[in-house]
């Protein structure tokens, strides 16, 4: 499949996720990880050229639905469960480092 | 304890009200929720205003619905309108969802009167409930073992009366392994059968809502009221509910019924003696006992723990401090994702995450997700194949009878293994249920899984009912 | 031609947009709460627009029939389609993904004509639903970095969006802005957005490399927040020049995304390649194919009004105007085709009827309340030559002040009667007396000496004479 897993790539991947690994929770992470995926390698084996992927339980298409309006949730209600909020809106700390 | 027929009847023909059902249930619970721990939070002032309305409509000559006073237990990640919903995590601790599930909405619609939210396995990933922010709910036949997982709390509300039914959702067996575990009838039904507008997404491709009851027609009976078209799902199957309180008497007679000759190893032998002792069940009650091969099933594993995790790892990522839920503060955006996500994300959940975020991320893909996707086709090709051959199939639910706290905790893999003969289904999207059917080691339960095809849910019950009643 | 087009050194521009369009729809994308643009912040807002948890997307079928016109207008092929997740953190993105289309789009395929059927191909244009919209406050400069904190308004989030990709085929700044504008035209036509630029409902990438040609293509810069047609052609102005700077003086072009800022006619780096994120897109397991019927194609297909360029053609045919020109542009972009046709049905003179309508009529919509017969009887008086194109003009101005009227009568009211061709040629012959030699230089062929003798038959007639019939009546004479 591939080669194992490094510590690098499990603090890239953390980073991807936005969780952040202390040096000693990496090395513990990376571990685990390289014992699932060592596991995982049991499907290199299988020949699955010409296979199609299943992506879906039970086939379905065309779901559609009709553009029609329904009432806003209570702008208050919803707010007052957000961590920060001001003047109707959602409030989150400055953005560093990386932009839109 | 009354099963949930018995109190649809009995509220419905007004020998009893709801209230002193709902009081009686309520008891249980102020005895022994101390030491199980099923719930997250029980709503028993709630279920009384409702108990008591019920009580007054039936009063006032209004006609009872098909769950008439019910005391029913909700799995901690279905939402319920102002009502805490944290999928046993400290990320959602204290957050009130603003709208109800679908399924809630027609339990209410349906009489059932909810008394609580029950612990879970943090976003209902595990199969002990030992990964529960909140702590453990214990197996009520000994509370020195667990009761399964994800949905352990909801299999040990049923199973310690605390409810008279309850729901679970179910992504790898997070229904049928606790139920086995609890001594109660778990059903796992078809993927796009009940809604899950409203169920906290784990995986989205495997999740299904279900039901935990004392015995198979209780099981039928909720499952009739919960299924059925949603149109704010979109995998939600278009047709309506399936009958299936109307097959439970049919017997298996002329029903065929597969053993898997190449059942993955590692059962302990108490349960394969049950399971032995179900075929001759089956085959006294009339049915043919027909051997079929799933070869691709030694590989759903590996499949869904690359699938399942995937999916997870976006499903969570709105877990951001920003819009509901907690946040740790910091002086940056990334910062305060990172701090909020985590402090408020247990052991596994995060593991999950990880694996989830590298299978899908750049130069992975291919190798594994993409792999997984078609491992996943084998594996419902062998069912085609088998179904084709049988109405349906018997296979243990759970390797073991339940096992003590801790002695799964320190390797992931081996909690994994826990699911080894529910997973398949779920990533065929086929309907299972687990029965319970005699003892096991050290008299503890052990559960049945019956499977059917898509949309098999009749041939299911059929089967399921007739294991009950040679049991 | 713009500047750019003309690159030094023989380098060679290339250009490829990415459109994005908010739909004219009532509801999201996935979702029934409002797209209603200027509501007060976070009152649009449901479970599957703030990515509650347990909520589940829904398509929008007046959505997909927007985007289908879309890809129909623009020569698309109609294909079977799925929705995948783009994952990414940012705050104004409510459940961390995006749902969007990507290895398989509902349209592809296409292409768009600019004038001097200069054909611009379409890659694809596809579903996806909009962010929300952050709002930064303190710091110094209430710009992103640097700011105190920011807010949040959900209500755009979910709102449905087609992403118009070109090919790169466009090779001048001109095109460019060419491409923008006729697209537009082109989405206003058939009802998919009310595309306006300022408001945001419109917004364009710009994708800018140089080469020279017969080599490959040079490394692209992505241009953002490019905000009105006037930009997108300032903009690639700006960075073609850069790139050619740079690479002249020894650099090499990045890939990165930059920044347009208005106000200093420059671009700016946003963000390089290397801190580009994995998206780890993914099919959508919350949503099924969608694979549109044939028979709803082409419902949607012949319900498509007539495009753009077509209205242009017609109308251009019908008035004797290039369709290329300003005023076929102009008076079909305002819709007031339909009423340009009236008033020539009404007799009026076709090609002052649309140079009319262009000039004087900008104000007021596809439907002018001025009765299409009145601006035609204005035509004839003076194609006629009843009144001087400066009375017209005037006469024009009144009316469409009164909304209508008998346009003879508000020409006597003004006194505007023209003079008759008798006096007429009475006055020229008297300029041509008084001017011996202008007039003998004009007869040798001085254009210039023409000025001269038509400034004092204007000054006689005090106006009353038209300049034109004044002008022919003078050629007349130098020729005989």
């Amino acid at each position: 499949m591939t080669e194992k897993i490094s510590q690098e790539t499990v603090i890239k991947v953390s980073r991807l996720a936005r969780l952040s690994l202390s040096p000693e929770q990496a090395e513990k992470m990376t571990a685990q990880l390289a014992g699932m995926l060592e596991h995982f390698r049991d499907i290199d084996a299988l020949d699955l050229a010409g296979v199609e992927p299943m992506t879906q339980p039970y086939p379905i298409k065309n779901v559609l639905r009709e553009d029609v309006e329904v009432e806003s949730l209570n702008r208050e209600e919803v707010l007052g469960q957000a961590p920060a909020a001001e003047s109707g809106r959602f409030r989150v700390p400055p953005t560093i480092g990386f932009d839109v | 304890m009354k099963k949930l027929v018995e109190i649809v009847a009995a509220v419905g023909g007004g020998s009893l009200t709801a209230t002193s059902v709902l009081e009686e249930h309520l008891d249980r619970i102020k005895a022994r929720e101390g030491e199980i721990h099923a719930f997250n939070l029980v709503t028993a002032e709630q279920a009384r205003t409702d108990a008591a309305k019920i009580d007054a409509d039936i009063k006032a000559g209004k006609s009872a619905g098909p769950l008439a006073g019910v005391p029913i237990a909700l799995k901690d990640n279905m939402c319920t309108r102002g009502i805490e919903t944290t999928c046993s995590s400290k990320i959602l601790q204290g957050w009130k969802p603003p709208y109800d599930a679908t399924v809630v909405g027609k339990l209410r619609a349906a009489g059932a009167v909810v008394v609580g939210k029950t612990n879970l396995d943090e976003f209902a990933m595990g199969s002990s409930t030992e990964n529960s922010a909140f702590g453990p709910t214990k197996n009520p036949l000994d509370v020195s073992r667990v009761p399964g997982g994800s949905s352990g709390g909801s299999a040990a509300a049923v199973s310690a009366g605390f409810a008279a039914a309850s729901l679970g959702s179910d992504t790898g067996g997070s229904i049928r392994q606790p139920a086995a575990l609890c001594g109660v009838v778990g059903v796992k039904p078809t993927y796009g059968t009940v809604s899950r507008y409203g169920l906290v997404a784990f995986a989205s491709s495997l999740d299904q809502i279900g039901p935990f009851t004392q015995d198979v027609r209780d099981a039928a009976t909720l499952l009739e009221v919960i299924a059925g078209h949603d149109p704010l799902d979109s995998t939600s199957i278009p047709q309506p509910a399936a009958s299936l309180v109307s097959v439970l008497d049919h017997g298996v007679k002329g029903m065929r019924i597969g053993r898997v000759t190449d059942l993955p190893e590692g059962c302990e032998p108490d349960v394969l003696a049950r399971l032995e002792a179900a075929f001759d069940a089956m085959r006294d009650a009339g049915a043919t006992i027909v051997d079929v091969k799933l070869p691709s099933l030694q590989y759903c594993l590996t499949a869904y723990y690359l699938i399942a995790p995937a999916e997870a790892s976006s499903n969570l990522a709105r877990y951001d401090g920003v819009r509901y839920g907690n946040r740790v503060d910091a002086p940056d955006l990334n910062a305060m994702y990172a701090a909020t996500r985590e402090s408020g994300f247990g052991e596994e959940v995060k593991r999950r995450i990880m694996l989830g975020t590298y299978a899908l991320s750049a130069g992975y893909f291919d190798a594994y997700y993409g792999k997984a996707l078609k491992v996943r086709r084998l594996i419902a090709d062998d069912f085609a194949s088998a179904y084709a051959k049988v109405d349906a199939i018997l296979t243990p639910t759970s390797p073991s009878v339940a096992f003590k706290f801790g002695s799964k905790t320190d390797n992931p893999l081996a909690m994994y293994l826990c699911d080894v003969f529910t997973i398949p289904t779920n990533l065929a999207g086929h309907p299972a249920m687990s029965v319970p059917f005699g003892l096991g080691a050290d008299s503890m339960p052990v559960g049945i899984q019956v499977l059917a095809t898509t949309l098999g849910e009749q041939s299911m019950f059929k089967v399921a009912a007739e294991l009950e009643r040679a049991s | 031609m713009s500047e750019s087009s003309i690159l030094p050194n023989g380098w060679q521009l290339v250009v490829g947009l990415e459109v994005h369009v908010e739909l004219a729809t009532k509801t999201k994308m996935f979702s029934a709460s409002a797209n209603r643009f200027g509501d007060e912040p976070n009152t649009n807002i449901d479970p599957v627009t703030l990515g509650l948890p347990g909520a589940l997307p829904v398509l929008n079928k007046h959505a997909i029939e927007l985007a289908m016109r879309i890809g129909l207008a623009l020569n698309c092929k109609i294909q079977p389609c799925t929705f995948h997740r783009k994952n990414y953190f940012y705050p104004d993105l409510p459940k961390a993904y995006q749902i969007t289309q990507y290895d398989h789009p509902l349209n592809v395929d296409g292409y768009l004509m600019l004038p001097g059927d200069v054909r611009i191909g379409i890659e694809r244009a596809h579903l996806e639903e909009d962010t929300g919209k952050s709002t930064h406050f303190g710091g110094s400069s209430g710009r992103i970095h640097g700011s105190d904190y920011s807010l949040l308004d959900y209500n755009r989030a979910g709102v449905p969006l087609v992403e118009i990709v070109s090919r790169p085929d466009i090779r001048t700044s001109e095109q460019a802005r060419q491409y923008v504008a006729e697209l537009r035209a082109i989405l206003l036509a058939v009802g998919a957005s009310d595309a306006k630029m300022e408001e945001g409902s419109m917004r364009c990438d710009v994708n800018v490399s140089v080469h020279k040609p017969g080599t490959p293509f040079g490394t692209r810069c992505e241009i953002k927040n490019v905000n009105s047609i006037r930009s997108v052609g300032r903009a690639i102005d700006y960075e073609a020049r850069r790139q050619v700077d740079l690479i002249e003086g020894g650099g090499v072009v990045r890939q990165e995304t930059r920044h347009w800022d208005d106000a200093s006619g420059r671009t700016e780096t946003l963000r390089t390649k290397e801190d580009a994120d994995d998206y780890r897109y993914f099919l959508e397991p919350d949503l099924v194919p969608l694979a549109p019927e044939q028979s709803w194609i082409d419902r949607v297909r012949l319900a498509l009004p007539p495009l753009p360029a077509a209205r242009r053609e017609m109308l251009a045919e019908l008035c004797g105007v290039d369709k290329n020109g300003e005023s076929a542009i102009v008076v079909v972009e305002r819709g007031q085709d339909d009423y340009v046709r009236d008033v020539v049905a009404n007799g009026g003179d076709p090609r002052r009827s649309i140079v009319y309508v262009q000039q004087a009529f900008a104000e007021l919509g596809p439907k002018p309340k001025v009765p299409a017969k009145d601006l035609a009887a204005l035509t004839i008086l003076e194609r006629d030559a009843k009144v001087t194109s400066t009375q017209a003009k005037t006469l024009l101005t009144d009316l469409i002040e009164a909304g209508g009227g008998d346009v003879a009568a508000m020409a006597t009211k003004r006194g505007f009667e023209a003079l008759d061709t008798s006096a007429l040629e009475a006055m020229v012959d008297a300029a041509i007396a008084a001017e011996p030699g202008a007039w003998k230089k004009y007869c040798d062929g001085e254009e210039k000496a023409l000025g001269a003798l038509v400034g004092a038959i204007m000054k006689a007639s005090k106006g009353k004479a038209d300049g034109k019939a004044v002008t022919a009546l003078l050629q007349k004479k130098a020729k005989a």
